[in-house]
């Protein structure tokens, strides 16, 4: 990394050859220079804050690292944290590359756990492989639907998908509350509350069957597993990746993403590919409230997923909305929320220093002209800069 | 819960309806004031959790013992506090500003940015049950007695007293609460009848065109953003300084989303908003009161509703809203 920055100070007469293979690399470079002087600026940042505060970063680090990696589950938490992160993260990245801002990751996020509980603790007599899979389905079907109908909103009305995705996150943390409502307040419980939650004033469904467990794939005693989610999210991003790369839809999507207008003009049905763009999304974030149902809580008692749809952004941006990237990404902030509670432990530090340092990292990436002063990097070329896709 | 006293519910969730629209008002007012010169502001939530704690920290820096007693009294004090939270706010819609106007970073993200930044801080430096001289007092109490007034009967379990129950949902309250309902006037009147409202609603609408008149866009986009700031602001000390009295962990609880809500839902005029916001409020009383009516509802159902209706006019189904057509997009002087 330092030869990179090195290398970018004007005056420097390289030998011919020398130089077009820098042009060739310096791109490659460059794109992993700004996120990775972000995530060093945001945890320098972080540690000042820690010193203002009279403790020793460097003890609550070491903490954070040995949390993450070294403690007998800690990589294991890492791995697992990250599978709903690259899910979620995928959910807005790939959103993003047709120019539509998914803030609604949270809601259908939601929706997937909730209904995944559903289909895990309702329906009997499955193998286990199918049931699994079915109530997969089910989480990736509702997340769906979920965001398609912001989707829809933004083809047919023009309502701005950040505002109904809001909105939406708000609906669908009420809906799923009230399907597992105890009713201690006097009123009929909720369709999906299970009798001990009712008798004990705290909501939740009833535990997933068996046969809806997602496999595991590591323990460790006595109560931590690691299932096997974190392959269906890394296979997600291939899969991801390549609609977005290979496929004529993903072509159309991406044209829809520079300008809708020289889409339409080309023949593309704009209003399909925003539906059809918000319904993959949703069913990725689905998937991940899916995953965290079957394979974590294995029951859905809400709060659960607090905050992982926000997360997904910074991931996804982080990543430059690159959906192989952005497993990367996401190891890093499965890495810092495995972490917080050793380095809490181990400094006296708070917890929601990681928090800090996420949006410190979120404002570093976005607005990489701060980090290009502060480490004198030379501007990329025009279209670098992240910025929201449509640009009439 | 049948015979309930119908009269001191009814009161209750007039009360409660006010209380809640406060700070949301001035959520949406903040929104407003920002998206009028062509910002959206999604931050307004993160604004006013850490105006919300910045306002409560320096309430309880200043009940410490050993503070001058001069800087103790009342007035000083919560003086002190308010002034902090409004410069906090501030301070962020600067932040806004820089980021969205000064490094063009896309406006959805840099309110993010603000949203999880005030949550990790403000986590950061919470501290468990810190003790403070008081909140805001009621600005007029209520002349009104209940023994001086008229028995109205309505039925058995439903009375009123009037004018004491009148007083009760006329005064009681605090300076923050009678503040807001004069902003919203006076921003409407402002955006609507001053040159500077005027000119905010060009660069929202189409800044080149006002650029080319002479206005100065980026320095009216940040003057608005500062002042939109200072009522988010407003409406997070609210909670620590009028309503609640101590700050809890994340206690907007999405307050600022829901003024992003009660502000569409106003077709971003204050005045609307303030009515958006009552609607709101009473959805949300009517939550906790439903079983006290003796109706059998769930109140998740009810507390959708809001949301709901809001999707429905951004849609255009009802109404419509319309937004500043060049809300949301970063202007550049050529």
């Amino acid at each position: 990394m330092s030869t990179a920055v090195q290398s970018s100070s004007p005056p420097m007469a390289a030998p011919h050859r020398f130089s077009r293979l820098r042009s060739a690399l310096w791109p490659v470079l460059q794109s992993l220079l700004i996120p990775a002087l972000s995530v060093i600026t945001a945890v320098l940042l972080g540690s000042i804050l820690i010193l203002f505060d009279g403790r020793d970063p460097i003890t609550a680090f070491e903490g954070l690292i040995e949390g993450a990696f070294v403690e007998p589950r800690g990589l294991l938490a890492t791995f697992r944290n990250m599978t709903p992160l690259v899910l979620s993260g995928l959910a807005v990245a790939f959103a993003f590359k047709s120019g539509l801002f998914n803030i609604g990751v949270q809601g259908q996020l939601i929706m997937g756990s909730v209904v995944a509980a559903w289909v895990g603790f309702a329906v009997e007599g499955l193998p286990p492989l199918l049931h699994v899979s079915l109530a997969l389905l089910a989480a990736m079907a509702i997340g769906g639907l979920w965001a398609a109908i912001a989707g829809a909103l933004k083809a047919f009305a023009d309502a701005h998908e950040v505002i109904t995705t809001i909105m939406l996150n708000y609906i669908a943390a009420q809906f799923a509350g009230w399907l597992i409502s105890t009713g201690s307040d006097g009123s009929r419980p909720g369709p999906l509350a299970s009798p001990e939650s009712v008798r004990d004033a705290i909501a939740r469904t009833p535990r997933i069957l068996p046969s809806a467990e997602l496999p595991t794939i590591y323990s460790v005693p006595p109560n931590f597993t690691l299932h096997a989610g974190i392959f269906l999210a890394i296979i997600a991003s291939v899969v991801v990746m390549f609609l977005l790369q290979r496929t004529t839809f993903g072509f159309q999507l991406r044209m829809t993403g520079y300008s809708p207008t020289a889409a339409r003009y080309a023949g593309v049905n704009v209003r399909q590919v925003t539906i059809l763009t918000m319904l993959i999304a949703g069913a990725l974030a689905g998937l991940a409230g899916g995953i965290q149902t079957l394979g974590v809580h294995y029951d859905y008692e809400g709060n659960q997923s607090l905050g992982l749809g926000f997360e997904g952004i910074t991931v996804a941006f982080l990543a430059g909305n690159n959906p192989l990237a952005i497993n990367f990404s996401a190891f890093l902030f499965g890495a810092m929320d495995a972490g917080t509670t050793r380095m809490a432990l181990a400094a006296n530090v708070a917890k929601e220093l990681i928090q800090v340092i996420q949006a410190l990292i979120l404002m570093f990436v976005a607005a990489d002209q701060i980090i290009r002063r502060i480490y004198r990097i030379r501007a990329a070329g025009p279209g670098a800069r992240l910025r929201i896709g449509g640009k009439d | 819960m049948g015979e309930a006293e119908l009269g001191l519910a009814l009161i209750a969730t007039i009360n409660f309806t006010i209380r809640y629209s406060v700070p949301i008002t001035l959520g949406a007012l903040s929104g407003i004031m920002c998206e009028r010169s062509g910002i959206v502001n999604i931050g307004i939530e993160g604004m006013m959790l850490m105006s919300a704690f910045t306002g409560f920290m320096t309430n309880v820096t200043l009940s410490k013992p050993g503070v001058d007693p001069d800087l103790q009294s009342a007035g000083v004090r919560l003086g002190l506090s308010i002034l902090a939270a409004l410069l906090t706010g501030g301070a962020l819609g600067l932040l806004h500003g820089l980021l969205s106007i000064q490094y063009k970073v896309d406006q959805i993200i840099s309110g993010t940015v603000i949203n999880i930044l005030a949550v990790g801080l403000t986590g950061y430096f919470y501290q468990l049950k810190a003790p403070t001289k008081g909140k805001l007092p009621a600005l007029i109490n209520n002349p009104w007695t209940q023994a001086g007034s008229v028995e109205l009967k309505l039925a058995d379990n439903f009375v009123l007293y009037l004018p004491y129950d009148l007083g009760r949902i006329l005064f009681d309250k605090d300076l923050i609460t009678y503040l807001t309902l004069i902003l919203v006037f006076l921003l409407g009147w402002a955006l609507f009848h001053t040159t500077w409202g005027l000119r905010t609603r060009s660069i929202g609408e189409n800044p080149r065109a006002a650029d080319t008149l002479g206005i100065n866009v980026y320095r009216l986009q940040y003057t608005n953003l500062f002042l939109g700031g200072m009522l988010a602001g407003l409406g997070g000390c609210f909670l620590t300084l009028a309503a609640v009295g101590i700050f809890e962990q994340n206690m907007t609880a999405g307050r600022g989303f829901i003024a992003l809500a009660v502000m569409i839902f106003g077709n971003w005029r204050p005045s609307r908003a303030l009515a958006g916001a009552l609607l709101f409020g009473f959805a949300t009383a009517l939550q906790g009161q439903l079983q006290q009516f003796g109706i059998d509802f769930p109140h998740q159902l009810v507390g959708m509703l809001p949301y709901i209706l809001t999707i429905v006019v951004l849609a255009g189904f009802v109404g419509r809203a319309r937004p500043p057509a060049h809300s949301g997009k970063v202007y550049e002087v050529e």
